[in-house]
């Protein structure tokens, strides 16, 4: 990386934004409102104490976006709320993943961070119930076409997004964190098994430290679309950092990733956590995590495109290879999720038949 | 203090076809680049008082108007519009290329700054004492506040009320009335000496003039108001000029529904809302003769405290 992105520079620092300029300021409220990460980074300045040093314009900008933040976590735990209610009957716990288990599990990483879905999971056996209890309660599925039906319900790794009738909240019902299709599975059984419960919050449950971290990186490494990928890297920091000071995390850490086949996805999301936002990994789990590193030559073409895919989606971020980066990992992502076979029939579909089948409008 | 009458011309255009120019509205400030030229001539015109940050410091808005490209070039020609490289909108004909600019810092501040209460409505002064007009398109609001503000009345705003909720006050945006169709006449008639921009007639919201805010209200955009009064204007041809008083609960509930903002904020925007709905006066206002509509806002009393 020659020179790092500002917003880079703030969160892996956030002392050094006291000697910003005016224009600097310009370009780090820029970047961090292209990933809506403007509430994230109040979050930061106010933690440690360097809301003074923001210049008037910029502070103005923090409060324009202050009661976001403030409402976003207000709706989300009252969605929260309502799941739990409509899945009482079922006896299933709700198990929350990423934004909505950070925010209700207090964690670092869920300070200020907007999402527009909620993401739960639940056993496979049991995913007609608790898409019969979500219906009951006002959800509806969103995709009515009959081959994305198909398309979710046999080889995805979640039902169609349900919205909500009246309040048009999301859920997404995951039932293992990697398509059917993916050549990795991750045994979903495992992850529910460790799941852990939230303190005063009776019926609710998230990932245990390991697995939330590695299903964050699983979100972020067999992605396709690239748009949101810096504030999922954002979360492996945030996460990487809290839960690295409990007793014990790192220790188990690889060989959990090793468990859940995610040893690469592992290599890959401490590797360019630290080397974007330096986040703290002992030298032992790096070479640990080494074993699951790809043959050099992959690597090295890994680096060139990862390090430009990942920065944040504003033009200032980007060089003359970003774009035709961020497409190779489209093929990748798509790759990743389907065999080729299936995603060639999935994407003929896609681009021929769907928009046949849509109704005249 | 440097404005965009004190640029000049040439270097008006310098800095919208290259770094940007740095307007100041009120408590914003616009980076606008764009090389067409009707953009520049309607900024030298419609701007002429407002002030100009130097160049290289912090701009809210980074926006850019430019033609399409590609066939649009010759046939049809577009413009269009971009905030920090991320297009909101679809391109419109190149004519409506100032009214874009327009609409476009409309969207940038109703869509971020919610630091603030934001309303669809005008916003008036007079003695230290605000009225916030909230209306429909359609309703005669902003010909009236046309006609207002050149008639003693302090503009704060044709189109964005900005309530602040910490102490209920309203901030100035400083920027020019949009005025639509037959309006534009009207106010030509009313006001002698208006300065119009061009009126662009293949609009979709049919034909839209500008005018420029008046010098004094430019030179007080620092100043905020107090709420005094709510006004819901409704012009109607050959009305008899009425004012009929509403209960506060239904002013309430209209003013929400014009407010760009009112569920983000939450509870704050409840309490923001209803601490201006307290200290104001509601009113139901029909017109059709402007020097009678004057005279009813001139005639408003301070609400009792």
């Amino acid at each position: 990386m020659s020179r790092l992105p500002l917003l880079l520079l703030a969160l892996r620092d956030p002392g050094r934004v006291g000697a910003f300029t005016a224009a600097d300021w310009d370009l780090l409220m820029r970047q961090s409102a292209s990933m809506n990460l403007t509430p994230s980074l109040l979050a930061l300045l106010e933690e440690r104490g360097l809301l003074d040093r923001v210049p008037a314009p910029a502070r103005a900008q923090f409060e324009w976006a202050r009661p976001l933040a403030l409402r976003h976590g207000q709706a989300a735990r009252f969605e929260v709320a309502a799941i739990r209610t409509a899945l009482r009957p079922t006896g299933l716990p709700l198990v929350l993943l990423k934004g909505a288990a950070y925010t209700m599990a207090g964690l670092r990483a869920g300070r200020g961070r907007l999402y527009s879905d909620l993401d739960i999971l639940v056993p496979k056996a049991r995913l007609d119930d608790a898409e019969a209890a979500l219906m009951l309660h006002g959800w509806a599925a969103t995709h009515h076409d009959a081959y994305d039906q198909r398309y979710y319900r046999e080889w995805m790794h979640e039902l169609p997004p349900l919205q909500h009738v009246r309040r048009q909240s999301n859920i997404d019902v995951h039932h293992a964190i990697l398509p059917e299709t993916a050549p990795v599975r991750p045994d979903p059984a495992r992850l529910l098994a460790a799941a852990r419960p939230v303190a005063g919050e009776p019926g609710l449950a998230v990932l245990a430290p390991h697995d939330m971290v590695l299903h964050s990186a699983t979100h972020l490494f067999f992605e396709s679309e690239f748009d949101k990928a810096f504030r999922d890297l954002l979360d492996l920091h945030f996460l990487l950092s809290e839960f690295g000071a409990e007793a014990g995390f790192w220790e188990g850490l690889v060989p959990r990733a090793h468990e859940l086949q995610l040893g690469r996805t592992l290599f890959y999301a401490l590797r360019y956590a630290r080397r974007l936002l330096d986040t703290a990994v002992p030298q032992a789990v790096l070479d640990a995590a080494a074993v699951h590193a790809p043959p050099a030559p992959l690597l090295w073409l890994m680096d060139r495109l990862f390090e430009r895919a990942l920065l944040p989606p504003h033009a200032s971020c980007a060089d003359a290879f970003s774009g035709g980066a961020r497409f190779l990992l489209y093929l990748r992502g798509n790759w990743l999720r389907m065999p080729p076979l299936l995603l060639a029939r999935h994407l003929f579909h896609k681009a021929f038949l769907s928009p046949r089948d849509k109704p005249a409008t | 203090m440097l404005t965009v009458a004190s640029l000049g011309r040439a270097e008006l255009e310098r800095r919208l076809g290259g770094p940007g120019l740095d307007l100041r509205t009120g408590a914003f400030v616009s980076r606008i680049r764009s090389r067409i030229p009707q953009v520049a001539e309607n900024i030298s015109l419609l701007y002429a008082d407002n002030p100009l940050q130097e160049e290289g410091g912090f701009a809210d808005f980074h926006v850019r108007l430019r033609p399409s490209r590609g066939l649009r070039r010759w046939y049809r020609p577009q413009v269009e519009f971009d905030v920090d490289k991320l297009v909101p909108f679809e391109p419109l004909p190149l004519s409506n290329a100032f009214p874009m600019l327009e609409w476009a810092l409309n969207w940038c501040i109703s869509t971020r700054a919610h630091a603030y209460l934001m309303i669809h409505a005008a916003v008036i002064e007079k003695n230290g004492l605000a009225a916030i007009l909230p209306a429909p398109p359609g309703s005669g609001k902003s010909t009236l506040c046309a006609a207002l503000v050149h008639r003693g009345w302090r503009l704060l705003s044709d189109e964005l009320a900005l309530l602040r909720p910490a102490d209920g006050l309203l901030l100035p945006v400083a920027r020019p009335v949009s005025l639509k169709n037959r309006s534009i006449e009207v106010v030509r008639e009313f006001v002698p000496g208006a300065v119009l921009s061009r009126p662009v007639s293949d609009t979709a919201k049919g034909t839209v003039a500008h005018l420029k805010a008046p010098a004094a209200s430019v030179a007080r955009m620092h100043e905020p108001a107090l709420p005094a009064w709510v006004v819901f204007p409704k012009y109607a041809a050959d009305a008899p000029t009425t004012l009929e008083p509403i209960a506060r609960a239904r002013a309430f509930m209209r003013v929400a529904e014009n407010a760009f903002n009112y569920s983000h904020l939450g509870a704050a925007g409840f309490l923001a809302l209803s601490g201006a709905i307290a200290r104001c006066a509601s009113y139901d206002f029909r017109y059709s003769d402007l020097d009678e509509a004057i005279a009813v806002f001139d005639a408003l009393e301070r609400p009792p405290t």
